[in-house]
């Protein structure tokens, strides 16, 4: 498991907008450079980044090699009602994670 | 807490003020990224850190918090105070050698290298406890003949390039070499997160980094040489407030 970064508000106002921040650990190895043995490295990256909030898909990524290591991602919304929200990173070689955090709207 | 910190940085006594932190030289979005803790990707190994110094290691199943407890409490101001003497090799130590040698002799656990992920994850959430806490330097006199020829080294002129470190960071501090500006060279904020390096770091690799770059043959990874440089360092940088994990472009 990545360790992971989180700044999204635990309460919020109907009609406010909210920041969400992500930050994920991860080394984002590009596929080009070549390692110590002159060897290229091959490619271990987050290729997709989604976050759906209340079951519906508020922000979505496309995450590319010339992202940089740990890569931190800020987005905003409207708090319409009160939730969880589902971050998910997706990428090579197999790499998923999910976080879920709940939000109350009043 | 911002509170403190700004009666903290009141408190320093007067040359410290006249310090300037690498963090003051940086591009506002850089230090923005330090200031914020859900941005600083310096916490992640904080984060990493805290987890491993709950987490037993080595045949009696001890582990850093079995000892030293809570650390917020009892490893406050600790990072603020090394390089301290250590009695059992008679030499000066850093936190990293004194978190490896802890680990090795009082948990028998498996030593963690130099530079490795678990290594830097603990002294970066050691450190952590003392941001915002002014450096200050043990007076203890054993100390002193290693601080001095770590003034020394700082001094020496070495490598292809012949240059020394006081030529940069004493000399031309503040000035530009090539587009980045010359920082002062003040070990506040170690182990930190480079954006160059994409990762976290100790002081002794950023002291490599610039070895190489005036190439000259870097000392290994635990050398002396580096204990007594961060001795001197940390002495030059007296007061100055602790920023672990900083950010540095």
């Amino acid at each position: 498991m990545a360790r992971v970064l989180l700044n999204i508000p635990r309460t919020a106002r109907r009609g406010d907008i909210i920041t969400i921040r992500t930050l994920i650990q991860h080394s984002m190895e590009s596929g080009y450079r070549p390692g110590a043995d002159g060897e290229v490295l091959p490619r271990d990256i987050i290729r997709r980044f989604t976050c759906t909030y209340d079951g519906a898909v508020v922000f979505a990524a496309e995450l590319t090699p010339a992202i940089a290591a740990n890569p931190f991602l800020s987005f905003t919304t409207v708090a319409t009602s009160s939730g969880a929200v589902v971050l998910r990173w997706e990428g090579d070689n197999g790499f998923a994670q999910t976080e879920t955090r709940q939000i109350e709207v009043t | 807490m911002r509170r403190l910190l700004a009666l903290l940085l009141l408190a320093l006594p007067a040359a410290a003020q006249d310090r300037r932190s690498g963090f003051d030289d940086m591009a506002r979005e850089t230090q923005a990224m330090q200031r914020e803790d859900s941005m600083n990707p310096g916490m992640l190994w904080v984060l990493e850190g805290e987890a491993l110094w709950r987490r037993p290691a080595g045949p009696a199943g001890r582990a850093c918090a079995t000892c030293h407890r809570d650390a917020e409490a009892t490893m406050a101001g600790v990072a603020a105070r090394y390089p301290a003497w250590d009695a059992a090799t008679s030499a000066p130590i850093d936190l990293a050698g004194r978190i490896a040698q802890c680990r090795e002799t009082r948990q028998a656990a498996p030593p963690l290298a130099r530079e490795s992920q678990g290594l830097l994850a603990l002294t970066a959430y050691v450190g952590h406890q003392s941001r915002g806490l002014p450096i200050s330097v043990p007076a203890d006199a054993r100390l002193a003949p290693a601080r001095t020829r770590g003034q020394a080294l700082y001094a020496e002129r070495r490598g292809q390039l012949d240059l020394s470190c006081a030529q940069c960071h004493d000399d031309n501090a503040g000035r530009r070499l090539a587009g980045s500006v010359i920082p002062e060279a003040h070990p506040n904020g170690y182990p930190l997160y480079r954006l160059e390096w994409q990762g976290l770091g100790s002081l002794q690799r950023r002291l490599r980094g610039c070895m190489t770059g005036v190439r000259a043959e870097p000392f290994a990874y635990g050398a002396p040489e580096y204990i007594a440089i961060e001795l001197f360092l940390m002495a030059r940088a007296n007061g100055m407030a602790m920023e672990t994990p900083a950010v540095r472009p």
